[in-house]
């Protein structure tokens, strides 16, 4: 395992998402929209309006994540998806069907009888709702399993910022904020004439990360000294929102085999520095994880000190 | 085509004011629902050109073009714009136009109070386009104001909230306008279920704005004292709850976005008939599923919320309640592939918008329900996905409903029709590029983009761009439709027949065209009603 300075983020250490994330999604539903994707980005470039292939055409699904709860979201996620294709399919394949075949121009008689038929109507009112039901108590089950926050190993005190966050491990004196990294700070300027393509993890990257173990069970209260912000990392599978006077509870438990960079963003609209308040979460083994925080304890220092930056006045 | 008798009297007598006083001190139905689509086309040429300045930002990654904060004033103003100064307004007009004409009544039931709620808007909208011209510039915490953020914002904060109270009471008084004409000004013997499910769909609305404008005005005036005079409704450091908002914001917000689609679905409900050549499919259900989805609507606000921190009681009750709204949805997709079932189909400009709706609309339902489930939606919330959502359904639902309306009702307005080669253009330029807009924001929300953000991270950049180019193209589209609506009121070639449409049904097709300055002076009689029943 990586010895984790606390300061700067690994460039080279990469969380699964971006590490052929696609390759895990799935073969069939991956192969089918990457020929789609490839469909298009070729026309593009025949066409020339677009640039040739990029790095982004295969950002089409959910991350899987690596949480068990992120993964269990994500097949509710596939589920839903594949209910709604097979609807879609059945629904407009009848609409096609009339709209190519009952056309006055190739002849067809309006049927001016065919004014309700109660049988039909109780039939395709009935099928959705069992379909409903069957969407819903799985979503319901899981429901209950993500809102479980108890028998956690380790608490963090979120407190989200304009614009950053600060993590502040309970029972301990170890406290970080966390802004974005300064090289995406510098090229995210207007008129910067900083190609965002230069920078490492340009807008994801953050200055102090949050370092957690894998394999416990990491409990978060979350709020906010200022407005609303909102506390995201799509692989842990955990969205909660920020509010100031209030905690919200969170949690989660990353695979043990999975240690890794895992990256993501303020979800609420906070203010002029909505889209530069990434977050960025370092997973390491317990054993790294312990040291590492047995070194922020013991030198007495913290990673940064200072309060979070108080609101601003205005915009 | 037999014109009536009655309808040829009124033609003599079809004296109108001139000048400005005509349009100033306007009474006449007709005159204020044009009124307002005009006033709705000017804000949704407004309102599209900030979103015009939006894609221009988000084409590619690294900040260009606008700051932050700037582009958070153009994301805000865009969905005001839209929602109250473009397609509320557009509803109000159309509903002007023709709730007197369908249900044979002479004119809305309170003329001046109609002119006030029109006159209003303009000083509404003024009002609220004078927020980007004040120190500070346009408020930039969404549409949906959330506070403390909506509170750092400076002159414009009480600006925008005095603009929503003038739009809130334009509509109130436009509702109450719809309503009292409906249950008062009915032609003998047009019961409320022979109506015609546009005057359905418009009355269930006008209840629900009558409902949920109020709540609005409750919010936004708790935003302003806790700015001002120091209350703390929202402000935690006073005892007060910044989710309080959410709730009662919600509250409204939730029926508000029926308030944008209940109408469509009349439209459409009128337009796919007429085209298929057949009668709707389901009359009474179609009328229960409009008045089942508009009381679940106040039942379902907290599925906007899931990710704030509900008690799980909650939020499976708001889930299950939101899974439900699909059954009536569901209901009415199914009575309208029916009524094109076995039908004889041509695809005219309306029809061809209301069979686009009907793909598309259906397409925001189903990214919908899979909202509506709590655990994705914890991933999907503030994301792209939900954009994708939610402008399919008021995309290529709402607004493609207003111009499949306008094609439809126009040749009746002006007696004139527009040219037919030139609207179908307009038609597939922006089904097409509707979809090369939206439909990549699925994508881009599931991988992980935020809604909201002035920039992105690199390798969002290539659906971005799709998106943008998508954008660019619909967005110029759409200058083909006051271009062709012009035209054919210049000079459109006469309609002459009442009908231009050989399988409408409906009242208003037993007027000529166009329809006389005042029509229905004498209620239509049976023999018309029955008449305007048949094919
Ligand atoms: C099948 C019916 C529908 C379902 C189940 C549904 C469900 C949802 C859910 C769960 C959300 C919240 C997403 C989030 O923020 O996390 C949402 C957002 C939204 N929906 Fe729908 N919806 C439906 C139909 C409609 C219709 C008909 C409209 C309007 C014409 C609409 C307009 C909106 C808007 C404007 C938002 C986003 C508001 C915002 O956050 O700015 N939806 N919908
Ligand atoms: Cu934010
Ligand atoms: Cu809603």
């Amino acid at each position: 395992m990586n010895k984790l300075s606390g300061t700067a983020c690994d460039a080279r250490q990469r969380g699964p998402r971006h590490s052929g994330g696609e390759a895990q999604e799935g073969p069939s539903h991956g192969a089918r929209l990457g020929k789609w994707a490839g469909m298009l980005s070729l026309a593009a470039a025949m066409t020339g309006t677009l640039p040739a292939f990029g790095s982004g055409w295969d950002l089409l699904n959910m991350p899987r994540g690596v949480t068990n709860v992120s993964t269990r979201i994500y097949s509710l996620h596939m589920m839903a998806f594949w209910v709604c294709v097979v609807l879609a399919a059945l629904v407009f394949g009848v609409m096609i069907w009339s709209l190519l075949f009952h056309r006055k121009s190739r002849g067809a008689v309006a049927d001016v009888t065919m004014v309700h038929n109660t049988r039909v109507e109780i039939v395709w009112t009935t099928i959705p709702v069992l379909i409903l039901v069957g969407m819903a108590i799985p979503a319901a089950r899981l429901l209950v399993r993500i809102n479980n926050n108890t028998d956690s190993e380790l608490s963090i005190r979120v407190n989200g910022f304009q614009w950053g966050w600060q993590y502040q491990y309970l029972g301990t004196n170890v406290s970080i904020v966390s802004k974005l990294a300064t090289s995406s700070d510098a090229a995210s300027m207007l008129d910067s004439h900083i190609n965002p393509r230069s920078v490492p993890h340009y807008l994801l990257d953050v200055d102090h990360p949050l370092v957690v173990p894998v394999g416990e069970k990491v409990r978060l209260l979350i709020t906010s000294v200022d407005v609303i912000h909102s506390w995201w990392v799509p692989d842990l599978g955990v969205k909660r929102s920020a509010i100031p006077g209030f905690i919200n509870e969170a949690s989660f438990t990353i695979d043990p085999d999975k240690p890794g960079v895992y990256r993501g963003q303020c979800a609420d609209l906070c203010g002029r520095g909505h889209a530069f308040m990434p977050i960025v979460v370092h997973a390491v083994s317990p054993a790294a994880f312990e040291t590492w925080l047995k070194q922020q304890e013991s030198a007495g220092k913290q990673v940064s000190s200072g309060e979070p930056a108080p609101p601003a006045a205005s915009t | 085509m037999t014109e009536s008798h009655e309808t040829a009297v009124h033609a003599e007598h079809d004296h109108k004011p001139h000048g400005w006083r005509r349009w100033v001190f306007a009474t006449n139905h007709k005159d204020i629902g044009t009124m307002y689509l005009i006033f709705s086309g000017v804000m949704f040429f407004l309102g599209g050109a900030a979103a015009m300045g939006i894609r221009a930002q988000l084409f590619k990654s690294g900040l260009e073009l606008f700051d932050p904060a700037e582009f958070n004033q153009l994301l805000t103003m865009h969905a005001l714009m839209m929602i109250f100064g473009a397609v509320m307004p557009a509803w109000v007009g159309l509903a002007n136009w023709m709730i007197p004409l369908q249900i044979g009544a002479p004119d809305m039931a309170l003329p001046r109070l109609n002119n006030l709620s029109f006159w209003i808007l303009p000083f509404a909208g003024a009002l609220l386009m004078s927020a980007f011209l004040v120190p500070g510039g346009a408020p930039a915490g969404g549409w949906t104001m959330y506070p403390p953020l909506m509170e750092q914002f400076g002159a414009s904060f009480p600006m925008v909230i005095f603009a929503i109270h003038l739009l809130g009471i334009s509509s109130i008084l436009g509702a109450i306008n719809v309503i009292v004409t409906i249950m008062n000004l009915r032609a003998p013997g047009m019961s409320l279920l022979r109506m015609p499910l546009f005057v359905w769909t418009w009355l269930i609305t006008a209840f629900l704005l009558i409902a949920v404008m109020p709540v609005l005005a409750g919010a936004v005036t708790m935003l302003l004292t806790d700015h001002f005079f120091g209350t703390s409704f929202f402000n935690a450091a006073g005892g007060g709850d910044p989710v309080l908002f959410l709730h009662v914001f919600w509250f409204f917000g939730h029926p508000e976005v029926y308030i944008l689609i209940l109408p469509a679905f009349g439209v459409i409900s009128e337009i796919i008939p007429t085209f298929s050549r057949k009668p709707l499919f389901g009359y009474e259900a179609m009328v229960y599923a409009t008045a089942s989805i508009a009381f679940l609507s106040f039942i379902v606000w907290g599925h906007h919320m899931f990710t704030v921190g509900m008690p799980v009681s909650a939020q499976l009750f708001f889930m299950l309640s939101t899974m439900l709204i699909a059954v009536p949805t569901g209901v009415k997709v199914f009575n309208w592939t029916a009524t094109m079932w076995r039908g004889s189909l041509s695809f005219e400009p309306p029809m061809l918008f209301a069979v686009a709706f009907l793909f598309l609309f259906t397409i925001g339902g189903f990214s919908g329900l899979m909202l509506a489930l709590v655990p994705s939606d914890y991933q999907y919330h503030g994301t792209y996905f939900v954009v994708a959502h939610f402008h399919y359904v008021l995309v290529p639902g709402a607004v493609f409903a207003i111009m499949g309306a306008v094609y439809y009702w126009l040749p009746k307005w002006s007696g004139r029709m527009y040219d037919m080669r030139l609207a179908k253009w307009h038609f597939w330029l922006s089904a097409i590029f509707v979809n090369v807009l939206f439909f990549p924001q699925h994508f881009l929300g599931l991988a992980g983009m935020p809604r909201r953000i002035a920039d992105y991270a690199p390798q969002f950049t290539d659906w971005n761009m799709v998106s943008s180019i998508g954008g660019f193209v619909f967005g110029a589209a759409q200058l083909l439709f006051p271009y062709i609506v012009w035209r054919c009121v210049r000079s459109g070639k006469p309609v002459g027949a009442n009908k231009p449409w050989e399988g409408a049904r409906g009242l208003e097709w037993e007027l000529p065209s166009p329809a006389p300055y005042h029509s229905w002076q004498e209620p239509p009689s049976e023999a018309v009603l029955a008449h305007g029943a048949e094919h």
